[in-house]
């Protein structure tokens, strides 16, 4: 098997795997998760604006914003 | 303000943040919606006011947005921002001019949840006289391992049409020069890791091709013989292509008196030699259920880009030449507070809630290798500063958002 | 490290099989354990009051969205089939309940609601997902397990209280 198959096999064992994790924060532990203060950005306008005053000013660009958190519900 | 009218010949300098907010904006807003929940984000309709005040620049943003849900699965958010611009900035280095100009975006998503997956489609149009662009953008969010992992894949792609207004500002001539294309790859994933700690990390590449370069910017070379300022003026000659790739960490922990601190590094890198740091840290603490009050800091530092100069040692010396202030090696740090108020806590007719927030941030800008020209040797008159000696630029902004939000 | 491929994915494919599965996914079938919880008021709840009616257990949060969209129709459903021998009991999962009482006054419902802060109830349950509903039948035995909660829910609620009413 060449390093590329192993790797592969390695990474679908493990994702398969993974399906038997059980989660270690509950769904009814999220109470602080989903509290708004905890999200990643609650003002959607404002976030993307002071993005952009950086990034027409800088050189870089890219690599922020971010998905996920929250009650975790449904 | 007054737009000063000189010759035929005035420049507008439309200075390359308007060609990045194509790229910057657009990409950021995207990207900055939530996602991978299960449940879409509540409908809300915003009013968002902001104007940015520093480095001889005024420039005020109006936006409105609205998202509505149409089944519990399926929403649409539409978005519509106006950039005004006005000033004299820094980078004019002809004759005085003076930049007045407006950019209209208007944008709408569509989010569609099945299960464990978010879907995101958009679109973004953004044209302003000299520079259009329009961007479409996939991507999607996966709940997986108890809903305390997220992984989002995110592709966008741009098309922008650049251009030259070679008239005044009240008799504009554009003269379109070329197009450029933008891909943008994005990947993240978002873990929780314990009952108050949630963490991310993001990669972002990103990879354009065609006219890259702002058109109003010059280079500079030594010129000691001739016109008395000592330098010369030249067009800027930017690569065709350039790839950058950006991955950010970030980290968010809940206090347990009720408060959120949060921290992120983002470090980037690109074809065109440029290497940055990004550092920000962010605390949020409520106060009853009425008021919350954030501050924030962010620090960012990076050297200038292979083919950039301040002044080069004579014209032609390169094949690539940049004088673009962007491209300089320089620092920045931002410090900034936002205090939000639940004007609406128990709602009020169809509105469930409703907030009003004022942010004030204050950016101090210091570029290690980027002269002040304008003020200090734009003119043989004016010119007390051997070329490469003036002064290095340094200035700061004053930033202020208000905004409007209600929910429904 | 032996890794059994195979045992792996077929651990895996049966994961996938139960999620995959409708939100009604039959519990192992055993009964519902007891519990004594207090309410809102300081009285003391508890599940085997309840024995010789069909219970419907939900387990709620005031920080969950679909939680509060489902309160009112378990409400109504509640008024609906109490006189034929059906209780709800909302088990609340809130750390401090204080939001948990300011959330009634304002919506205020008419089954019992017993709070759960420590969460062992919701372990004993193995509750898995906010909003999660546990039906029981008159022998004390879970019957179904419904996770989540989508508009159109309470119709599944509806027919599976039904059947065991009718018991």
């Amino acid at each position: 098997m060449s390093t590329v198959m192993k790797l592969g096999v390695i990474a679908a064992v493990l994702l398969l795997d993974a399906c038997s994790i059980q989660p270690w924060v509950k769904p009814y532990e999220r109470d602080r998760l989903a509290d708004p203060i905890m999200s990643w950005d609650r003002d959607v306008i404002s976030g993307a604006y002071v993005d952009h005053i950086y990034e027409s000013r800088e050189g870089s660009r890219g690599g922020t914003g971010a998905a996920g958190g929250g009650c975790g519900c449904n | 303000m007054a737009a000063v009218a000189t010759e035929a010949t005035a420049v507008f300098v439309m200075s390359k943040r308007f060609r990045i907010i194509r790229l910057g904006l657009v990409a950021t807003f995207l990207l900055a919606r939530p996602g991978g929940s299960a449940v879409l984000p509540d409908d809300r309709a915003d009013i968002f006011y902001s104007d940015y005040k520093g480095g001889g620049m005024d420039i005020t943003g109006e936006s409105v947005l609205v998202r509505k849900k149409f089944s519990e699965n399926f929403s649409v958010e539409a978005n519509y921002f106006i950039d005004k611009v006005s000033g004299a900035s820094i980078d004019v280095l002809s004759q005085a001019s003076v930049i007045k100009d407006e950019r209209k975006q208007k944008n709408i998503s569509l989010d569609y949840i099945h299960d464990k997956t978010q879907y995101n489609f958009s679109y973004t149009d953004s044209a302003e006289r000299d520079y259009t662009s329009n961007t479409l953008h996939f991507s999607l969010s996966q709940d997986m391992f108890g809903d305390l992992t997220t992984i989002t894949l995110g592709f966008s792609d741009s098309r922008d049409k650049v251009g030259e207004n070679d008239g005044s500002a009240f008799v504009p001539r554009v003269v379109w020069l070329g197009h450029a294309e933008s891909r943008t790859y994005q990947a993240g994933v978002s873990q929780i890791v314990t009952k108050s700690l949630i963490t991310g990390v993001t990669l972002e590449v990103i990879s354009d091709e065609g006219y890259l370069a702002n058109p109003y910017r010059s280079v500079r070379y030594l010129d000691l013989g001739g016109g008395g300022l000592g330098y010369g003026l030249a067009s800027q000659v930017y690569p065709n292509t350039h790839t950058s790739t950006a991955v950010e960490g970030r980290a968010k922990y809940y206090l347990p008196y009720r408060a959120a601190a949060s921290v992120s590094y983002r470090y980037f890198s690109d074809t065109w030699g440029v290497r940055g740091n990004t550092i920000e840290l962010g605390y949020t603490q409520p106060i009853s259920n009425l008021w919350i009050l954030e501050g924030r800091v962010r620090h960012y530092n990076q050297n200038h880009a292979t083919f950039y100069s301040d002044l080069f040692p004579f014209a032609g010396s390169q094949n690539f030449v940049a004088r673009d202030q962007d491209l300089a090696a320089q620092t920045n740090n931002t410090i900034g507070f936002k205090a939000t108020y639940a004007f609406l806590p128990d709602g009020w007719k169809i509105f469930k809630r409703g907030t009003a927030s004022l942010d004030v941030s204050h950016i101090q800008f210091k570029y290690d290798d980027f002269r002040n020209i304008k003020d200090y040797n734009d003119t043989p008159a004016g010119g007390n500063y051997a070329p490469g000696a003036e002064p290095l630029y340094s200035f700061g902004a004053t930033v202020y958002q208000i905004y409007l939000s209600m929910f429904f | 490290m032996k890794i059994s491929i195979t045992n792996m994915f077929r651990r895996c494919a049966l994961a996938a099989i139960v999620i995959a599965s409708s939100a009604f996914a039959a519990d192992a079938g055993g009964p519902a354990p007891a519990f004594t919880l207090t309410d809102l008021a300081g009285h003391s709840g508890t599940l085997s009051q309840y024995k010789g009616q069909v219970v419907m257990v939900n387990f709620w949060a005031t920080w969950c969205g679909p939680c509060q969209q489902e309160m009112p129709l378990l409400d109504q459903m509640y008024k609906k089939y109490k006189p034929a021998g059906f209780t709800l009991i909302g088990v609340n999962v809130d750390k401090e309940a204080p939001a948990v009482k300011e959330l009634l006054a304002r919506k205020p419902v008419s089954f019992p609601v017993l709070l759960d802060p420590a969460n062992q109830v919701s372990k004993a349950y193995h509750v898995d997902e906010m909003p999660s509903s546990v039906i029981v039948d008159r022998k004390g035995q879970i019957r179904y397990i419904h996770r989540g909660y989508k508009p159109g829910d309470e119709n599944e609620y509806q027919d599976r209280i039904r059947q065991l009413i009718r018991e």
